[in-house]
C-alpha cells in the first residue's frame, strides 16, 4: 500500500527510475507520488525551450542537477530559420543561476547562447561539470575561456557543430593548472589555433581523459605527442590528417596509436594523406566507430580501413566510398548499426562517384544489425527500396536524401511511393523516417497506414494535394515532430487536423499552400499551440487572408506566446477576430 | 485510427470530398505497378471512401497555386505534364535553399581538399620510407595555404601559397619576385621605365623594407624568429613594411629585439 512507504523510500525507489519517460508517467500516480517526485528529479530535458518556461520549470523541479534544452526547429541547420528568429538561452541561464546552485550539467541544442551566459555559468554554479553546446551560436572563445577558467570540476566540454566567434586560441590556456577533472573535451568545430603546449599539458594532467576531439589547427605531428600523454583515450578526433614528407611523423604515430589500447571511436581526419592512414591499422579491431566524412580518399583507401574493422558499429563516410566500398563493408563489417553516407560534391548533378541505390542494398543484405541509415545518393527505385525493406525489417532509422528534388524511380520513371510504402510496411520499429524523390499522395496514405511508432518525419517536394499531409496528420499516432518543406498542402488537411497538433511537439511548413486565413482560425481554435508565421517579404498586417505564408511553425506550449520574436516572426493572435476571408 | 478528423468544433469538419479538388484532372494509369504491395484503404471510417480512389497521375499536372515559390525547384521533370524520359545526367540543377540537407561545414568538402584524385592503387604501401619518396606530389594531399600580403605603397595585394615554400630564405625571394614590379610601377609616375630594383633584406632589418605577419592572435610579429612550420602554423597575414616604419608599430609580445 502506497501509504505506508515513507517519502525516503519512494524517493529512493524512484532514484532508479532515470528515463524521462517513466518519470513523466510515476508523477501521474498520484498526488503523493507528483510531490515526492518532483522534489527528486534530477534531470530534465525541454524539447523545445519555448514550449516551457524556466519559470514553471524550476517551480516544478527545485532540486534539477542536469538540463537539456532545445531550440531552433531541424530545418535551421539547413539555413532555412531566418537569422534572428529565436532559440535565445539566456532567459534560462539567468533563472537557472539562481535557483539551481547546484546545477551541474546544461546541454544545448541549436539554440543562441552568449558569452555573457557562459560567463554566468562558470561563476553560478560551483559544482558545474558537463558544458554541451551542439550547433550552438552566439558566443566566442572568451565565453569558453571564463568556462575553462572557473570550473573547477568541468569534466566534460562538447562544442559539436557549433558556430564560435573564435577569437583566438588563447582559451584553452585559461584551464587552470590545478584541474585535473577533464573526462572530454570537444574542440572540432573551432577554427583557430590553441597553443600546443597548453594542450598538452590540459591532456597530461587529466587521467580521466576518455574523450579528445582535436580542431583541424592541430597539426598531424603532434598528435603522436598527446596520444602519448593519454594512452587511455576511448575516442579520438584528429586534426588535419597530412604531413610533410615525414616520415619520422609516420613512425611515430604508429607507435603512438599502438599504445591507445582502449581506442574505439575515430573522427576528424581532415585533408586526409591515404599514406598515414594505415597508422591507425593497429587500432581498427577495437574501432567501434568511425568518421571519415571528411575524408575526401578514395574507395580503396576507404576499403583497406573498413575491412580491418569488424567490430564497427557506426560509419560515416562520404560517398567517395562507392558501391564497391559499401560492398566491402558488408562483409567485414557484420556488427554495423549506424550507416551514414554524405555527398562529397553535393551542388552538381553528376558526381564522379559511383555511389548508387545498390551500395545501401547491399549493406541492408549484409549488416544484420543495421538500425539507422543516412544515404545520399542519385538514384533510388523501388526494387532497391523493398530489398532494403524486406532485407532489414529492424531498421528505426531511415533517411533517405535523392539529390534532385522529385527524382523518380530511375529504372521505371516511377513515382517512388511503392518503395518507401515497402519500407514502412516491413520496419514495423521505424522510428523516423526523411522521404525524397518523386512521390505522390499515394506515399502519405502508406505512411498513414503504417507508420505507426514514426516520431519524425521529414518530407521535401512530395505530395500532390492536402490529402497527403492528411493522411499523416490522421494516421501516424506516435508523430511528434513533422517537417515539410515545398510540397502543396495547404489549410484543408490542417485545419482537419487541429487537436493532433496539440499532441505533437512541432511542425514546420516552408514554401507550402497554408494560407494566412488559416493561421490565423488555426491559433484561434488552439490556444495551447503558438502559431507562428515568418515572413521575410514585409508585413503582414498588408497580408489577405487568402495570401500563402512563407514559413510556419506551429508547436505546442504552456508557456503562451513568446515575447523574443523578430519582426518577420509572427504568433497568431489567439484573439484575433478575424475569420477565414 | 478509425476516424480520419480530429473534431474540434463542427465548423472545422470538412467533407473528406472537399479534400480532393474538383478542377484537377486525373489520368488513369495502368494498375499492375500498384498491386505490388496491394492497395491498402484508407480507413477513414467513412462511407465517402470510394470517392478516395485515387488514379494517379503524374504530379506535374496541377498547378500548386502558390503565388510565391521563387524557391520552389524546378526541374524539368515538373514542367511537362509526362513524366518525361529524360536521362539520368541532367545540367546542374538550380540552387535551391537549404537543399540537399546538408550542415554548411560539409560543403564544399571536395573543393577545400585537392580536386585531383590521387593516383590509385600504386602509393599506399605501408613503408614509412617511402613517405619520402613518393612521387605523388603533394599537392594531392594538401591544400594550398594562401594568405595574403600587402606591401606599404602598392595599393594591390597579393596572395602568397605558405605551402609552396619550406623556409624565409624562400619566402623573401618569392615576396621580392611578387612585388617588385608593382613597386617599380608604383615609383614611375613620369612614365619612364625605371630599372626595377630587387627588394631584399626583408628578414635581416638591413633592407629597405622589412617582412612582418600578423599571428593567429592579432599580433603584429617580425618574421624569421620561430621555426618556420610553427610561422605557418600561425600566420594570418603577411605585410611588407618599411624598416623605418618599424618603430612606429606596435609589436607583438613576443619580440625582444628591435632593429632600426
Amino acid at each position: 500500500m502506497v501509504y505506508l512507504f515513507p517519502e525516503e523510500v519512494l524517493e529512493h525507489v524512484f532514484s532508479f527510475i532515470t528515463s524521462d519517460k517513466d518519470r513523466n508517467v510515476v508523477s501521474l500516480v498520484c498526488k503523493s507520488w507528483y510531490e515526492t517526485e518532483r522534489w527528486c528529479r534530477k534531470r530534465v530535458f525541454v524539447g523545445n525551450c519555448y514550449a516551457v518556461s524556466p519559470s514553471i520549470m524550476i517551480r516544478r523541479f527545485p532540486e534539477v542537477r542536469s538540463v537539456e534544452l532545445k531550440g531552433k526547429p531541424h530545418f535551421a541547420d539547413f539555413n532555412l530559420v531566418p537569422e534572428g528568429w529565436g532559440g535565445y538561452a539566456c532567459p534560462w541561464i539567468a533563472e537557472m543561476s539562481r535557483a539551481y546552485p547546484w546545477l551541474e550539467e546544461i546541454r544545448l541544442k541549436r539554440m543562441v547562447i552568449t558569452d555573457e551566459s557562459l560567463e554566468l555559468i562558470s561563476t553560478s554554479f560551483k559544482n558545474f561539470k558537463v558544458l554541451v553546446l551542439s550547433s550552438c551560436e552566439g558566443f566566442s572563445t572568451d565565453g569558453l575561456a571564463a568556462i575553462a577558467a572557473n570550473c573547477r570540476n568541468l569534466r566534460e566540454l562538447d562544442l559539436r557543430e557549433s558556430e564560435v566567434m573564435d577569437l583566438s586560441g588563447h582559451w584553452l590556456s585559461h584551464f587552470r593548472d590545478t584541474s585535473t577533472s577533464l573526462e572530454s573535451l570537444n574542440m572540432a568545430c573551432l577554427g583557430s589555433e590553441v597553443s600546443f603546449s597548453a594542450l598538452e599539458r590540459l591532456v597530461a594532467r587529466s587521467p580521466n581523459l576518455k574523450t579528445l576531439k582535436l580542431n583541424r589547427a592541430v597539426p598531424l605531428e603532434k598528435l603522436s605527442t598527446l596520444l602519448r600523454q593519454a594512452p587511455q583515450l576511448a575516442e579520438l578526433g584528429t586534426g588535419t590528417y597530412s604531413s610533410g614528407l615525414r616520415s619520422d611523423v609516420f613512425s611515430g604515430l604508429s607507435k603512438a596509436f599502438l599504445g591507445c589500447k582502449e581506442l574505439k571511436g575515430l573522427s576528424g581526419f581532415w585533408d586526409v594523406d591515404p599514406s598515414y592512414l594505415p597508422a591507425f591499422y593497429s587500432a581498427c579491431s577495437r574501432l567501434t566507430s568511425l568518421n571519415l566524412s571528411y575524408a575526401t580518399i578514395r574507395s580503396h583507401d576507404i576499403t583497406k580501413v573498413i575491412c580491418q574493422c569488424p567490430n564497427l558499429q557506426r560509419l560515416w563516410v562520404l560517398d567517395h566510398i562507392e558501391d564497391t566500398g559499401l560492398n566491402a563493408l558488408a562483409l567485414s563489417c557484420k556488427n554495423l548499426q549506424e550507416l551514414r553516407v554524405f555527398p562529397s560534391d553535393p551542388y552538381v548533378a553528376d558526381a564522379n562517384v559511383t555511389l548508387t541505390e545498390q551500395g545501401l542494398v547491399s549493406v541492408s543484405e549484409g549488416c544484420p544489425k543495421l538500425q539507422s541509415v543516412l544515404y545520399f545518393c542519385r538514384q533510388m527505385s523501388n526494387s532497391a527500396l523493398i530489398s532494403i525493406a524486406k532485407n532489414r525489417p529492424n531498421l528505426t532509422c531511415f533517411r533517405l536524401c535523392i539529390i534532385e528534388p522529385r527524382a523518380p524511380d530511375y529504372t521505371t520513371r516511377e513515382p517512388l511511393d511503392v518503395g518507401f510504402g515497402a519500407i514502412v510496411k516491413h520496419c514495423k520499429e521505424l522510428k523516423r523516417l526523411s522521404l525524397s524523390g518523386l512521390l505522390t499522395d499515394r506515399v502519405f496514405e502508406y505512411i498513414g497506414a503504417r507508420g505507426k511508432n514514426i516520431e519524425m518525419l521529414s518530407i521535401a517536394f512530395a505530395g500532390n494535394s492536402d490529402l497527403g499531409l492528411h493522411y499523416v496528420l490522421s494516421g501516424c499516432e506516435s508523430l511528434r515532430k513533422l517537417e515539410i518543406r515545398d510540397c502543396p498542402f495547404g489549410d484543408k488537411a490542417l485545419l482537419a487536423n487541429v487537436a493532433k497538433l496539440a499532441t505533437m511537439r512541432s511542425l514546420w511548413m516552408s514554401s507550402c499552400a497554408v494560407s494566412f486565413g488559416a493561421c490565423k482560425l488555426l491559433s484561434r481554435k488552439m490556444p495551447m499551440l503558438n502559431v507562428e508565421v515568418i515572413d521575410e517579404n514585409g508585413s503582414l498586417d498588408s497580408r489577405l487572408d487568402s495570401c500563402p505564408v512563407e514559413k510556419l511553425y506551429i508547436y505546442r506550449t504552456v508557456a503562451g506566446p513568446r515575447s523574443d520574436m523578430p519582426d518577420y516572426v509572427w504568433t497568431m493572435d489567439q484573439d484575433s477576430a478575424k475569420t477565414i476571408s | 485510427m478509425e476516424s480520419g478528423y480530429s473534431r474540434v468544433d463542427e465548423e472545422i469538419h470538412p467533407q473528406l470530398l472537399d479534400l480532393i479538388p474538383k478542377e484537377r484532372n486525373w489520368f488513369v494509369k495502368r494498375d499492375d505497378d500498384h498491386n505490388i504491395e496491394g492497395r491498402s484503404r484508407s480507413r477513414h471510417g467513412n462511407g465517402d471512401e470510394k470517392k478516395l480512389e485515387l488514379r494517379l497521375g503524374p504530379p506535374g499536372v496541377e498547378d500548386w497555386s502558390l503565388s510565391d515559390t521563387p524557391k520552389s525547384y524546378k526541374s524539368p521533370a515538373k514542367a511537362s505534364a509526362n513524366v518525361p524520359n529524360t536521362s539520368q545526367k541532367r545540367s546542374a540543377p538550380a540552387p535551391v535553399v537549404g537543399w540537399p540537407p546538408i550542415r554548411s561545414f560539409r560543403k564544399n568538402i571536395a573543393s577545400s581538399s585537392s580536386k585531383q584524385a590521387p593516383p590509385s592503387d600504386s602509393q599506399n604501401v605501408v613503408v614509412p620510407d617511402n613517405v619520402a619518396k613518393k612521387e605523388k606530389t603533394m599537392e594531392t594531399c594538401q591544400k594550398g595555404f594562401f594568405v595574403k600580403i600587402n606591401m606599404n605603397g602598392v595599393p594591390i595585394g597579393r596572395k602568397v601559397d605558405l605551402n609552396a615554400y619550406d623556409s624565409y630564405e624562400k619566402l623573401s625571394t618569392a615576396v621580392d619576385e611578387l612585388f617588385r614590379g608593382l613597386l617599380a610601377a608604383q615609383k614611375d609616375t613620369s612614365g619612364n621605365q625605371e630599372q626595377e630594383k630587387a627588394i631584399t633584406g626583408l628578414l635581416d632589418g638591413c633592407g629597405e623594407y622589412t617582412l612582418v605577419y600578423e599571428d593567429n592572435e592579432g599580433d603584429r610579429m617580425l618574421v624569421g624568429d620561430v621555426p618556420w612550420h610553427m610561422f605557418v602554423s600561425t600566420v594570418k597575414r603577411l605585410r611588407v613594411i618599411k624598416t623605418s616604419e618599424i618603430s612606429n608599430i606596435c609589436l607583438g609580445s613576443k619580440q625582444v629585439k628591435i632593429r632600426h
